[in-house]
């Protein structure tokens, strides 16, 4: 009966168990752990040893100069501040330009559609990497790209303002093109989602009751996608955030964004209560909002 | 075996809560060997959770399932003699008709040639020889439900359970696929327990119907039982349509009853039923095809007379609505047995009539 | 409709030429005969050749498939677990946690995800002594753990849109649970699974931030490779490796587009076939 008990326990429990187990136990070892470990890390004390930290004996068992200087240091704030922005105006950006896209590609007949949509999908499958560097070859000083750019410049500004080149690497500029370029696919798939579901004689309905067309977008249209842009916006918006190669590859070294701060003092200060301490603060910055927006969504939801 | 006289199905007191809701009030009911056995009622009456109790998928919370004299408590629902027809026939769309039909068959200890010939004679019994190897979703709607009856039957269960059997079903389809249940069930034996919201496939297909409200059975009995002796208003008004009015027991005769009846404006008589006292204030319900219509004044007790106020012609039979001097409306039936058309029928709109009903269609129930 | 989508049209030509005009340009500037990136010097194919004959490249390719193809069956498996049992499994203990920690990973920026699996794997060796030394088996697991949530999504997404009732019919027919999901449930979800995969697998493949932080010294995956020669300018044999890779991946997608089509045409000839068998 010994091994029939077995098999009962494991048809009843045990592969239950099993599969929800392994992936479980997966998870809190290779991800919540480390990232307790980045909490912890955070509250202890660089040291000139290996691994550069310590906890108690000759340095306090919390130490939160990590936090107090992450929010007061000019320069972490300042990356901050610059990775917010650039990564705010990289999701507006995408929401301007993806937003007609993905209504278009409503509008389209089907045969179509299908071909466009493996045309939006087709860079995302292409490496990232390269898709920057295509980029950068591009924004170079005597690429085709920029002496076109440059000779528009010339031809529409007065004389005295004219260049030899137009300085598009290594600045925020580049940074937000960049990003808008890589992850403008994000914006397009969720927006085309909810705007495909949309019931297309609803906007009938409108404009046979008298609506002009911007004013069925508006009324009928905007309203209804509203879950499209917030998916796609936090889609661009939080690994845009937290981005180390673009702003690596393109960006001013001079202002440099909060993941290659964190990279950096991580790596080459070697100061892991700093880094760990930004990385936390860069969390509760980005994925605190987002948690509220799905907790509130999923009420709204449930409430329904 | 069964011990003698013990019921093949025995469902003793059971309970089930999903949290603080109780789906099914201790529910007791017996069923025999080989019996078509229907648990009828409204979405929430606790009709499936019942089944799914039976098949196994869902544990009571309290009382037992016997079935074959083998208590079934605890028994895991692969490890159960019982299978069933899901209502969406839960096909395996990955499977031919002929591997679903045989899929069953993997645990059973016999040879491939064996399990070839049973799933070959299933397939002959459902009239599915031609497409045994389609894919579920290259056949018809069906089709389909044979496939899921055929692969219920495969194993030889003792007990097959039908959840909505002929729901999916267009109308036509539907009362075909019934006699085709029916012939099924006698030739293999197999006891069957059908899940329906569908009073007329319950009358048409059951040897006996259990008609169940909020958890509880209300009662159980052959179709003839529960359409003409109802026990309760429920189950008069759930079987059929009704037309029912308080009333007041005058008299207690030998098998009689006389009863006051204001919306009638009159007493009625009725069939004396076991258990009520004079005085007493009680429900009288009459179902539309037993009260008849007449110009004249018929014989007997029981008649009363009224204004036509709509009719409505069907072909084979109309429906008058005839409007009482107490100023309640009541529903008559009268089937068109000649041919004319409109000139033929017994009464028109603003005509005088008469309804009236035998004494032992009168049902007088006690609430 | 009638009503003319000028705007919306010329949004989407404006938005493909963004696109792809930097691809194209890559691509024709791979042939170029000129060491100078943005200079045309006539047609040549000797970057290929270059490109072909380094060593270094090709081992970083190798590299890369290696732990692409290690870490995308392994997160298939353990995110296709993860998948059903969220979306079987509605009440266990836990369950709160788990769904967390299937989406963190998600929304986790790739930096911190980096760092954090770092100073796990240094902590790790100085406490119980492994991994001894970083590179294929600190990558693959932080690989693992990243792309097996892409994974989950997939496969719950698919749990969730499948009829529950076959799953208890294959139980109702006597199979075990464990069996149910072999016969069953996941030749069912095969497809979800199989798109999981290549998810998980493009993904590692693609990594550059947290192979950076978790690989060694002797370990340089494609990706790398690329991104310390990139750090430096931009160089004609890039360009060519960009080309053939963008290549494999157009060639890819459309022959995968033709074996959807073909799929749908097959559905609508079985519906059709269906229908008058209906008759």
């Amino acid at each position: 009966m010994e091994g029939n008990r077995l098999s009962r326990w494991f048809d009843r429990k045990g592969w239950s168990d099993l599969l929800i187990g392994a992936p479980y136990v997966w998870l809190l070892l290779f991800f919540l752990l480390p990232f307790l470990i980045v909490v912890a890390m955070s509250l202890g004390t660089k040291t000139p040893t290996a691994p550069p930290i310590s906890f108690g004996g000759d340095y306090p068992l919390f130490n939160f100069q990590g936090y107090v200087r992450a929010v007061t240091d000019t320069l972490y704030f300042r990356a901050f501040i610059t990775s917010l922005v650039s990564a705010g105006i990289a999701t507006l950006l995408c929401l301007l330009i993806g937003y007609p896209m993905a209504l278009g590609l409503t509008r389209v007949s089907k045969s179509w559609r299908n071909i466009l949509l493996m045309l939006v999908i087709l860079p995302f499958w292409t490496s990232f990497l390269l898709r920057v560097y295509a980029w950068m070859g591009l924004m170079g000083r005597s690429s085709w790209f920029n002496a076109g750019i440059t000779k528009i410049w010339n031809a529409i500004v007065p004389a005295g303002w004219a260049v030899d080149f137009m300085p598009m690497m290594h600045s925020n500029f580049a940074v937000v093109l960049v990003m808008v370029y890589t992850y403008l696919p994000f914006m397009i798939l969720p927006l085309y989602a909810s705007l495909e579901r949309l019931d297309p004689t609803l906007d009938e309905a409108a404009l046979d009751l008298g609506s002009r067309p911007w004013q069925v977008f508006l009324d009928v249209t905007l309203p209804q996608s509203i879950p499209g842009i917030v998916a796609g916006g936090m889609l661009v918006f939080i690994p845009a955030a937290g981005e180390l190669v673009i702003p690596t590859l393109v960006g001013d070294a001079s202002s440099p964004m909060i993941g290659r701060v964190i990279s950096d003092q991580f790596s080459s200060a070697r100061d892991w209560p700093m880094a760990s301490a930004i990385a936390v603060v860069l969390l509760v910055l980005m994925v605190g909002p987002a948690m509220i927006y799905s907790h509130f969504q999923a009420k709204a939801e449930g409430s329904k | 075996m069964a011990a003698a006289g013990e019921p093949f199905l025995r469902i003793e007191n059971i309970s089930k809560f999903f949290g603080p809701f109780q789906a099914v009030k201790d529910v007791s009911l017996n069923v025999a060997k080989g019996e078509i056995f229907s648990l009828l009622g409204g979405s929430g009456c606790g009709k499936t959770t019942l089944l799914r109790m039976l098949a196994g998928f869902e544990e009571p919370t309290s009382g037992k399932i016997f079935l074959d004299g083998r208590d079934m408590t605890g028994v895991a629902p692969w490890d159960r003699p019982v299978h069933m027809m899901f209502q969406s026939y839960a096909l395996f769309p990955h499977m031919s008709v002929e591997k679903n039909i045989g899929y069953g068959l993997k645990h059973e200890k016999m040879s491939a040639q064996k399990k070839a010939s049973r799933v070959r004679e299933m397939l002959e019994l459902v009239q599915l020889v031609p497409y045994a190897t389609r894919k579920p979703h290259q056949i018809s709607g069906g089709q389909r439900q044979r496939v899921a009856l055929a692969r219920a039957l495969a194993r030889q269960p003792k007990l097959l359970l039908l959840d909505e059997p002929l729901a999916a079903l267009d109308k036509k389809l539907r009362e075909r696929t019934q006699f085709e249940l029916m012939s099924i069930q006698q030739r293999t034996g197999v006891t069957f327990i059908v899940v329906t919201h569908d009073q007329e496939e319950a009358m048409t297909l059951s040897d006996r119907i259990a008609v169940m409200d909020k958890g509880e059975v209300k009662q159980i009995g052959s179709p003839g039982e529960v359409y003409e002796f109802p026990n309760s208003k429920f189950v008069a008004d759930f079987i059929g349509s009704i037309t029912s009015f308080p009333a007041t027991i005058l008299e207690r005769q030998t098998g009689q009853l006389r009863l006051s009846v204001p919306a009638l404006g009159g007493e009625v008589m009725a069939r004396d039923v076991p258990g009520l006292s004079e005085g007493q204030e009680a429900t009288l319900a009459i179902r539309p095809e037993k009260l008849l219509i007449s110009k004249d004044r018929p014989e007997g007790a029981n008649a009363f007379q009224g204004t036509v106020k709509d009719l409505a012609y069907f072909g084979k039979d109309s429906l008058y609505r005839v409007i009482l001097p107490s100023g309640v409306l009541v529903q008559a039936h009268a089937v068109n047995a000649t041919r004319g058309g409109e000139a033929a029928r017994v009464a028109d709109w603003d005509d005088r009539v008469w309804i009236s009903f035998a004494p032992s269609s009168a049902i007088v129930l006690a609430e | 409709m009638k009503r003319r989508h000028t705007f919306l049209v010329s949004m989407l030509g404006f938005g493909f030429a963004f696109f792809y005009i930097p691809i194209l340009s890559m691509i024709v500037y791979s042939f170029n005969e000129s060491r100078l990136a943005s200079v045309w010097g006539g047609f040549s194919t000797k970057w290929y050749v270059s490109l072909f004959s380094n060593k270094q490249v090709i081992d970083a390719l190798i590299l890369s498939l290696e732990i692409a193809l290690v870490s995308a069956s392994i997160a298939t498996i353990l995110g296709t677990m993860a998948g059903i049992a969220l979306a079987r499994f509605t009440k266990f203990r836990g369950r709160l946690l788990f769904s967390g920690l299937v989406t963190a990973p998600l929304i986790m920026p790739e930096v911190i995800t980096g760092i954090s699996s770092l100073m796990f794997f240094i902590l790790m060796a100085q406490w119980i002594g492994w991994p001894a030394q970083r590179g294929f088996t600190t990558v693959t697991l932080a690989h693992i753990t990243f792309s097996m949530v892409f994974v989950t999504t997939i496969v719950q997404a698919r749990m969730l849109q499948s009829d529950r009732s076959i799953e208890e019919a294959a139980m109702d027919l006597g199979s075990r649970p464990w069996e149910v999901l072999r016969d069953v449930t996941l030749p069912v979800i095969s497809p979800a699974v199989m798109s999981g995969w290549l998810l998980a697998f493009t993904i590692s493949l693609d990594d550059v931030v947290i192979t950076s932080f978790t690989t060694g010294p002797g370990s340089t995956t494609l990706p790398l490779l690329i991104w310390s020669k990139v750090k430096l300018g931009v160089t004609p044999d890039i360009n060519a490796l960009a080309t053939l890779m963008v290549g494999i991946v157009a060639i890819g997608v459309v022959i995968a587009g033709i074996f959807m089509n073909r799929a749908e045409h097959r559905r609508q000839r079985d519906e059709q076939m269906a229908f008058r068998a209906n008759g």
